[in-house]
């Protein structure tokens, strides 16, 4: 009887965890399928042309992936400084106490606000500031572009790499640590040649993290991006994403061209998010 | 246990039954978002008069055309006319029935925010980029009584694929032989110039928070929200002032027997010139949008309601009424609707 309990356990984990990858794939040949009328019309056109035009049915995806790339590696290269001092210091310096409990729960709100809500507050907040700044510096004053996205992209992924930041660095044995200052280390050489090397892999997994959720973010972006299918011109540059053109425009896409690039866009994300991911993991596994 | 067993089903009966009892009474539509406020009005006030209940899901236009095709409705929504590629895809002819008008109004953010006179060939140059700033020549030769700022023009329009962009696509196409050419008609576009905002919101709020800039919206959102607005020049030559009054004028012209017909750069000499009707859409023959007979007879008294004690419910909520030829030409479809060939 104990024996049929632990099997049918196992069968369901195993079961469960079957699904999971059956959904991912299922999602993919959806995908696939329902862009097939865009690939055979427009074949590497698609993938190379800066023009969207539904009107003369015209469907270049280069504005969008060039979008997302920019916000969200532009979101990375801004949260890595504070994600990582964030990470150090609650992983390492003040582990315990009201200071660390307080941030951490601050840390943990910042990850738990809708992004509709980012959104607004970029718009009433940073447009505004962001307009000054562009005032300053004889750039165009739109307040909104792919400065302004990647600024609030890199609040809202900030959360998720400090977090996991934090969780590695508190797992560096204490052992090691000590050694270190029984040879006489300072704090910081601790830090330095201890605990970094040693929940390297650790941080950089927790910014992957953060990088994957910044490609597919689609709100705070939308409302703060301008959302000008164009290849942006610099960073204070209006643009596009392609979650954002894919949320602008699907609802009242009907033409089958238009609706099959559209899910093209999509297959695209996919595949890139999947592929940074890879690559991500590959450079853990070596050990960076 | 029997007992039970016979319970379940009797309950089972039970509960179908009253389903289809209900069914009845009830009536399923989607579609267009900008008559959404009026027509929940509407079937509120219907369903307290007669018990009908209708449950209409705001998913835009597109997806009403589309829900009508899929034939998940009885009726879909929609703010501009269905293409003719979409009307074959239908299985059964679609008919068109203008419920209300709207209009789409040119907003701007400019210091004092007068009222501004615009022209067909200035709007065009405008959202084309031909005309960059304020201080324009030809906009100073317009309004000579405001003294326009040397402003750079910051175009704001929708990101979101939406009937109000149809709208004003298809009026300055048909102004504007160059913007009909370069940018086309549709209800997503690809802009020679400007920000996109998301809905009406994303757009009246860039506006608001950028000197120098110029959008469009609707003019429910616009009135209800105290926006500046221009007065554009019509085919007569008439400079009219977006109104719900002047929106209605729109469609006081000779309404073709389908109802699918442009109101934009209207004839009509008290009209705005960027007007449309908004419609419901269905099957001319009901049963094609899987309907008992029961429903297609309550959905055509619906509608019979709607275009006439209905549209006193719209001025108040700012939306248009539809001018007499309108109703009388609405009337005429909805006469002809069919459930298994036979009349209603």
């Amino acid at each position: 009887m104990k024996n049929t309990t632990n099997k049918a356990f196992r069968l369901t984990l195993h079961m469960t965890a079957l699904s999971v990858l059956l959904l991912l794939l299922a999602v993919f040949s959806s995908l696939l399928l329902f862009s097939l009328p865009s690939m055979k019309s427009l074949g590497w056109g698609f993938y190379t042309g800066r023009l969207w035009n539904p009107f003369t049915n015209e469907f270049g995806v280069l504005p969008f992936v060039f979008g997302t790339l920019a916000t969200s590696f532009l979101a990375l290269l801004m949260t890595v400084p504070s994600s990582l001092a964030l990470s150090l210091l609650l992983g390492e310096y003040s582990r315990e106490g009201g200071v660390a409990s307080f941030l951490n729960s601050l840390i943990d709100l910042l990850a738990g606000i809708p992004s509709v809500i980012y959104g607004f507050w970029g718009m009433l907040v940073l447009i505004p500031l962001v307009r000054k700044v562009e005032e300053a510096l004889r750039v165009p004053p739109f307040g909104v572009g792919i400065f302004t996205a990647s600024l609030v992209l890199a609040i809202m992924i900030l959360p998720y790499s400090a977090s996991l930041g934090r969780e590695v660095l508190k797992l560096v044995p204490q052992e090691q640590k000590e050694a270190a200052y029984a040879l006489g280390a300072t704090r910081y050489e601790v830090l330095r040649r201890v605990s970094i090397p040693y929940a390297r892999s650790g941080i950089f997994a927790g910014f992957l993290l953060s990088l994957g959720r910044a490609l597919g973010e689609t709100m705070a972006v939308t409302m703060l991006i301008g959302n000008a299918n164009i290849l942006p011109g610099g960073i204070f540059s209006p643009g596009n994403t392609m979650a954002s053109v894919i949320a602008n425009e699907f609802s009242e896409a009907t033409d089958p061209l238009y609706v099959a690039s559209l899910i093209q866009v999509a297959l695209v994300l996919f595949l890139l998010t999947t592929l940074i991911n890879l690559l991500g993991k590959r450079l853990i596994r070596r050990g960076l | 246990m029997k007992m039970r067993t016979l319970f379940t089903i009797l309950s089972l009966l039970l509960l179908v039954g009253s389903g289809l009892n209900a069914q009845n009474k009830e009536l399923l539509g989607a579609g267009a978002t900008f008559p959404y406020p009026l027509y929940s009005k509407m079937f509120d006030v219907y369903n307290a008069k007669t018990g009908v209940k209708v449950n209409y899901q705001a998913i835009g236009s597109g997806g009403g055309i589309k829900q009508l095709i899929g034939k998940t409705v009885a009726f879909g929504g929609t703010d501009a006319p269905m293409t003719e590629s979409e009307m074959k895809e239908a299985s059964g002819e679609v008919v068109h029935i203008p419920m209300a008008l709207g209009a789409v109004v040119i907003t701007y953010n400019l210091p004092g925010n007068p009222e501004l006179k615009m022209t067909p060939d200035v709007l065009a140059d405008i959202f084309l980029g031909v005309i960059t700033k304020w201080s324009d020549p030809r906009l100073k030769r317009l309004n000579p009584q405001v003294s326009l700022p040397d402003l750079p023009i910051t175009v704001v329009h929708r990101s979101d694929g939406s009937g109000t962009t149809f709208v004003f696509s298809e009026y300055l196409g048909k102004v504007s032989s160059f913007w009909y050419n370069k940018v086309g008609v549709g209800k997503s576009l690809n802009w020679p110039v400007g920000l996109g905002g998301k809905g009406n919101p994303g757009v009246a709020g860039y506006v608001k928070q950028m000197p120098g800039a110029v959008g469009y919206v609707e003019l429910t959102y616009a009135l209800q929200n105290g926006m500046p607005v221009a007065v554009v020049k019509n085919k007569s030559g008439n400079f009219i002032k977006p109104t719900a009054e002047s929106a209605s004028q729109a469609a006081n012209i000779a309404i073709p027997q389908n109802t699918r017909v442009s109101l934009t750069d209207t004839v009509a000499p008290k009209g705005y010139p960027i007007a449309s009707f908004t419609w419901i859409i269905l099957y001319r023959e009901m049963k094609e949008g899987k309907m008992t007979k029961n429903q297609a007879a309550e959905l055509v008294k619906l509608l019979g309601w709607m275009v006439k004690e209905g549209q006193q419910y719209a001025q108040p909520l700012h939306y248009s009424p539809l001018p007499k030829k309108a109703v009388q030409a609405a009337e005429n479809v909805i006469k002809s609707l069919t459930f298994e060939g036979k009349k209603i």
